[in-house]
């Protein structure tokens, strides 16, 4: 990295490089004009309120139920695909098999692939007459209008996160220590529990955490897919939009509030989590 | 790839491995990939046809679609350029803060961001008045739709460029301005080609979350029927009418622009791969005519970045 290199060290003894004006100038335009401006808005309307109206608006049994939901299902969704995000990633790096590339590609799709159009789809295969619904229906599974249809579509737009944050890692692993556990007579589930997951483990978090993060926000595909039923299959994001559509500005506004210091403080807590685990391993 | 070593699992364990794998993304990836197109066409072309183009409100959105992420993709690119070029090429106090503001669209949700438009430029909102005397309609007009998805887009672009700028180093721009290049100079002729595939990465990656983003621009944009619904709006709202061929059908649209920008990402990172290569080579070489002599202190281009979207 050019970090140590004397002549970009500082603007003010004048680099020999240009444009260090105009680039930051567009920079903080752009970020000021669509990042902070927006969220200090936010932040100071909220605090507008006051406490105690703040908290009539935010901590309604509704709004409660609402944040319940979101958490629940997010926090579902995220372990399903930490986990079957680490078993995908390991069986495109560990194993060849035929098509592999292809598998790779396609764990792409999530991310490029709208959520409304995920969520209309999911929707329409797990309703009874549904390509898998017409299976699972009958067997007692919704997976559509309900909290498991929430929980599938976060689990299908958060999955790559938690591949791709994996992957590199995994890729870049020291295969010898693995070996090396092998031939001391340690057993293949003790090799990946006591020299392989260890490793990996911050990168298991990370993508945690991302997936989190992603399926907190989500609101395209789970309005298509949840029914959206008040105290059931209600989530924050879709409660925000309905108080805004009642024009109760106060209410969208102290919910959003929540909603972000949810997924600021999650990051935070991860974060944290993740230094504690890189220093531990040192 | 794997030659049989001591910590190589027997073929069976494999084989489960795999099929658990392709049985995951295929449950939760290829068969709702599949089935938009077999709903789009169950009956049959002509009616995928007429449901787009006999309809002047999917028309319209469609257009408007057309329209704004081109703008907001525009917005990103000269954002992420000129934000690259800021944090890879110089050391100044807050620069770290300043890479972590870059991030924060990622998370923060879409629909908090677009309830922070609407508190900004909405009629109740900070700028309402101010914009109402000067008959600017920004929420629930195109102008809002643009901020919106340059919101949701923002980290994308900036995020692709500054690994590979901060790879390439600033040498080849220093030669070029010592040798009495001007800054437009160094960039269109040393910076641009040197960045142009990971631009390009980029700028297809923010394409396509500009085309379905749907959370900040549903609150932004009012829905109202051929004015402010962009395609993932038309598709809601068609399926909210019950309207579901028409529904799959503007969908599938989506959905093989989706896979489109899936293979330019694929042929578009083959590129960006075998220049780091070159760059690697490049930089192993003893005093090469790329750096100063020094051994590489650029490490490779290893994607720590995770994914972007």
């Amino acid at each position: 990295m050019p970090a140590h290199n004397p002549i970009l060290r500082s603007p003010r003894r004048r680099s020999v490089l240009p444009g260090f004006g105009m680039s930051a100038a567009i920079t903080s335009l752009m970020i000021t004009a669509l990042v902070i401006v927006p969220l200090a808005v936010l932040a100071l309307r909220a605090a507008s309120l006051g406490p105690t109206d703040f908290l009539a608006a935010a901590w309604t049994p509704r709004a409660r139920a609402a944040y319940a939901v979101s958490l629940g299902a997010s926090l579902t969704a995220a372990i399903i695909s930490s986990v079957c995000g680490l078993l995908v990633a390991w069986v495109l790096v560990r194993i060849d098999f035929p098509g592999r590339r292809l598998l790779d590609a396609l764990v792409d799709v999530p991310l490029a692939l709208p959520t409304a159009v995920a969520g209309l789809v999911y929707s329409t295969l797990y309703v009874e007459r549904g390509w898998l619904g017409r299976y699972l229906v009958p067997l007692g599974i919704h997976g559509a209008y309900s909290w498991l249809g929430i929980v599938l579509v976060l689990v299908f737009v958060s999955l790559p996160f938690a591949i791709r944050v994996v992957q590199p890692v995994l890729e870049s692993l020291d295969r010898d220590s693995e070996e090396a556990a092998r031939m001391l007579g340690a057993s293949r589930v003790q090799t990946f529990l006591q020299v392989i997951f260890p490793a990996i483990f911050p990168a298991v978090l990370t993508g945690f955490a991302l997936a989190l993060a992603r399926a907190l926000g989500e609101y395209g595909s789970v309005v298509f897919i949840s029914g959206n039923m008040p105290f059931k299959t209600e989530i924050a994001p879709v409660l925000i939009v309905s108080r805004l559509e009642e024009f109760a500005y106060a209410e969208a506004t102290a919910i959003a509030v929540v909603l972000l210091g949810m997924s600021v403080s999650l990051l935070v807590i991860v974060n944290w989590l993740q230094q504690r685990v890189a220093r531990n391993s040192q | 790839m794997p030659k049989p070593t001591i910590t190589s699992a027997n073929p069976l364990t494999h084989r489960l491995l795999v099929a658990a794998a392709v049985g995951i993304v295929g449950l939760l990836i290829v068969v709702p990939l599949a089935s938009v197109f077999a709903e789009a066409f169950a009956e049959g072309p002509a009616a995928w046809w007429r449901a787009l183009a006999h309809d002047p409100d999917t028309r319209h959105a469609i257009w408007l679609s057309l329209t704004v992420a081109p703008i907001a993709v525009a917005m990103n690119t000269v954002f992420g350029i000129a934000a690259a070029w800021l944090v890879s090429r110089f050391r100044f106090p807050g620069r770290s803060l300043l890479i972590t503001l870059f991030d924060v669209p990622f998370s923060v949700s879409p629909v908090v961001a677009g309830l922070a438009l609407v508190l900004i430029f909405g009629r109740q909102g900070l700028l309402g008045p101010t914009l109402a005397t000067l008959g600017w309609k920004v929420i629930f007009s195109w102008p809002g739709l643009v901020l919106a998805t340059t919101f949701v887009t923002l980290p994308l672009v900036v995020r692709e460029l500054i690994p590979v700028m901060e790879a390439i180093g600033p040498e080849e721009e220093l030669a070029a301005v010592s040798l009495g290049a001007s800054g437009w100079q160094v960039f269109t002729r040393v910076t641009l080609p040197n960045i142009r595939w990971a631009l390009l990465h980029g700028i297809v990656l923010a394409n396509a979350r500009a085309m379905g983003e749907f959370g900040a621009v549903y609150v932004v944009s009012g829905h109202i029927a051929g004015a402010t619904d962009t395609m993932p709006l038309r598709v809601e709202k068609l399926f909210q009418e019950y309207r579901t061929p028409a529904s799959m059908a503007v969908a599938s649209v989506l959905a093989g622009l989706a896979l489109v920008t899936l293979v330019a990402k694929f042929v578009i990172e083959r590129r960006l791969e075998a220049e780091a290569r070159e760059l690697e080579a490049a930089r192993s070489l003893p005093d090469t005519i790329v750096g100063s002599g020094t051994p590489p202190d650029a490490g490779p281009r290893t994607s720590t970045q995770g994914p972007t979207a």
